[in-house]
């Protein structure tokens, strides 16, 4: 044995402190400069997003005095709503309020500073109450994204009239209708109550809100029952083999398998064997819970192998049968882990695109989907679809619906943290 | 009944050596108790001593168990009589957890375990196809080393056994049985008002108590306790060797500790086991003041164990 004596051991160590202390600070100001980087980032990427995206939820909008004349709507005598032209209507409003439009290519741009949207909202108006029919009625109407565009100062005015969206007359019009104090901004309403659309003043992400939700639901419906069961059963009741690790590693690899392969499996399996409607929630809500699967299955196994066995002990010694043991005492302890791994699962569904690829989700669809079987798109891809389209007025709504996926899963993700703490139980 | 010791030493937990004191009276040098090795050729041949019991109510007749290749325990023949209280020593690892634990088949659970031989419980063999091992832990209950209560409220960690057994017709006979266990278990006027409170607010001692009220909410006819007081402070050991007396008068009771004073004091009849055969058994007394083999004399005197 080496003995040293004390003075030794004491002179030794006192030499060594110096680097000791010298490491430990190098590693706390790598630590801390780590965590800020991170920080960086992440305040760099909500503020662009914050930048880009606010502008989307306010809208321009027209204040026009419509005559709903019946010679207008009605030329031929009886007024029949589908046939009625209410885009002169709105026309004839507007050209009133301008005065100086003369000539069919005036006309032709001025059309151009109203939305599309502008004719449906007064026919909405009108199917609502037809006894306005033959009245003046004063509305708030869309205007056209470039209108829009422009006093949210993303058009430059300096460029050469032929290189911007609006020509030297809109925009004299669009000023003499601000100095009018006839274009107003408001919230942007449409944003959250229609669906896509290809004029971006009209275009909304409620068809992809609806379209993740359903998914969603149909995920968290199969994903968690079915992950939990497998968790349980592969804990507590399977034998301890070949096959079980067998499933064991396959599961493992699952989780770690590309997304888009789950999608070429869902529509090989769902649609074209099973039969479920291709472009569907329900189909779209199937693929994601096969991802959803293994993660859960892996956190549900970890919090189940988390319960202290002298809790298992205590029931069985007590008499409780195996199920009595893993219902009364296993599941109510591992619940908060499982819903863990549920959020983790879930929260990695409501971002999958590629999937979705494979099994027609990734399309532009109008309408709002009203069932699980209606052809439906998902908050991810309608952020790629706005992305990928060339119109300026798409880019602050990109922005606002990543926005919105993010508020989503924010909140999916505190109802989760809400409902763990309520079945935490103090030990 | 027992007082706390003055030397405190039924309190030593299991995973300390007991001191080299011995009970009869020998001062052995720790050198020559870590020293000593043991010959194999001592183990052989049958249990010293009497292991048969009056009025036996579990017999047990050449018990082995095997966890895959490893041969945890041997030929264990050993009687246990009703309102009898059997002590189970023997250095860590000698196998009478092991034996305890087929008593009332909480082996099952571990997959590689083999469990051969004969258990009978009241003249009927535990471990027959017929015998459900969930009847028969009802009827054969068990406290473990550490405090296990459930994260429940004390009223439910009580109420636990007989409401999976259906023991209790209504509200009040339920209550009727949390009480009466409860106070049986010494802890009813500790938590006479706090029914509500989780299980694992009570202090170790409590906790243990509380464990053993849940046991005996079942109205077992055999309890077995492996090391029940290893956790605990000499103050609570000596209220649950007080409650061990208490219950031995209505339950056959089998423990294993590592305190050789604790089973002078709580036992009957004690059962020595070194390396998964069990040596000698014999009466409390007797085996404490007049070991007949080697190594029961060389484990209560100190030099093993």
């Amino acid at each position: 044995m080496n003995v040293r004596s004390k003075s030794m051991t004491r002179e030794i160590v006192e030499a060594g402190l110096a680097k000791r202390r010298r490491k430990d600070r190098v590693f706390r100001t790598l630590g801390l400069l780590s965590t800020a980087v991170g920080l960086v980032f992440l305040i760099t990427f909500f503020a662009t997003l914050a930048s880009q995206g606010a502008s989307a939820f306010k809208q321009t909008h027209i204040i026009l005095n419509i005559e709903l004349s019946r010679e207008l709507l009605a030329p031929d005598g009886p007024f029949d709503i589908d046939y009625a032209d209410f885009d002169a209507v709105v026309r004839q409003a507007l050209r009133r309020e301008l005065g100086d439009v003369n000539g069919r290519r005036d006309r032709r741009e001025m059309n151009r500073l109203l939305s599309i949207g502008a004719a449906y909202q007064v026919k909405d108006t009108i199917a609502k109450n037809p006894d306005l029919l033959g009245s003046t009625l004063k509305m708030l109407l869309p205007v056209s994204a470039d209108v829009d565009m422009l006093l949210k100062g993303n058009i430059d005015r300096d460029l050469e009239q032929s290189q911007r969206p609006l020509s030297d007359r809109q925009i004299e019009w669009v000023d003499r209708l601000i100095e009018k104090d006839r274009l107003v901004s408001r919230f942007n309403s449409a944003l959250f109550s229609n669906g896509d659309s290809r004029e971006p003043e009209l275009s909304g992400i409620r068809g992809a809100l609806m379209g993740s939700v359903y998914m969603l639901l149909i995920t968290i419906l199969i994903a968690f029952p079915v992950g939990v069961a497998t968790a349980i059963y592969l804990e507590e009741f399977a034998p301890r083999n070949f096959w079980a690790d067998l499933v064991e590693v396959n599961i493992n690899n699952l989780a770690a398998v590309p997304s888009i392969v789950f999608g070429l499996l869902g529509l090989a399996v769902f649609i074209n064997w099973i039969g479920v409607p291709r472009s569907s929630s329900l189909v779209g809500g199937l693929v994601l819970a096969l991802i959803t699967l293994p993660v859960i299955i892996i956190a549900s196994r970890a919090a189940i192998k988390a319960v202290p066995p002298s809790i298992r002990e205590a029931a069985t010694g007590l008499g409780a049968s195996r199920m009595q043991v893993v219902a009364h005492h296993v599941l109510p302890l591992a619940l908060p882990g499982m819903l863990t791994g549920a959020i983790i699962g879930m929260s990695r569904a409501l971002g999958e695109s590629a999937p979705l690829l494979m099994i027609g989700m990734v399309a532009f669809i109008v309408d709002v989907p009203a069932g699980f079987t209606d052809p439906a798109t998902a908050l991810p891809v309608q952020i790629y679809l706005w992305a990928d389209s060339p119109e300026r007025a798409f880019a602050e709504r990109t922005a606002a619906a990543i926005i919105v996926l993010l508020g989503f899963l924010l909140l999916m993700n505190l109802a989760a943290v809400i409902m763990r703490r309520r079945v935490e139980r103090q030990w | 009944m027992k007082s706390i010791d003055n030397d405190g030493t039924g309190a030593v937990p299991s995973g300390i050596d007991l001191q080299p004191r011995s009970v009869v009276g020998v001062e052995v040098p720790r050198e020559a108790a870590a020293g000593a090795p043991v010959q194999l050729t001592e183990l052989s041949g049958r249990t010293v001593g009497d292991v048969k019991a009056q009025d036996a109510y579990v017999v047990a007749e050449d018990v082995n168990v095997r966890y895959g290749s490893n041969h945890a325990i041997r030929d264990i023949t050993l009687e246990i009589g009703r309102n009898e209280v059997v002590a189970l020593i023997g250095p860590s690892g000698c196998g009478k957890s092991t034996f305890l634990r087929c008593l009332n088949r909480m082996n099952d659970s571990i997959e590689s375990a083999i469990v051969t031989g004969r258990i009978t419980l009241g003249g009927q063999d535990i471990y027959s196809r017929e015998l459900d091992p969930v009847a028969l832990r009802a009827r054969v209950g068990m406290v473990f080393q550490k405090p296990n209560p459930f994260p429940k409220s004390i009223y439910d960690n009580v109420a636990y056994g007989p409401r999976i057994h259906g023991l209790a017709a209504d509200r009040s006979e339920l209550d009727h049985i949390v009480h009466t266990s409860l106070d049986r278990a010494g802890l009813l006027k500790e938590v006479r008002d706090r029914f509500d409170d989780p299980g694992t607010s009570l202090s170790g001692g409590q906790q243990q108590r509380l464990c053993i009220a849940r046991t005996i909410a079942v109205n077992p006819e055999v309890i077995l306790m492996d090391e029940p007081c290893s956790a605990l402070d000499p103050i609570a050991t000596a209220r649950i060797e007080d409650l061990i007396d208490e219950l031995s008068k209505n339950y056959a009771i089998v423990i294993v500790t590592h305190s050789m004073q604790q089973a002078a004091r709580v036992s009957q009849r004690v059962a020595y086991f070194h390396l998964g055969m069990l040596i000698e058994v014999d009466e409390t007394n007797r085996v404490f003041t007049n070991p007949q083999h080697k190594l029961t004399e060389d484990y209560i005197t100190g030099r093993i164990g």
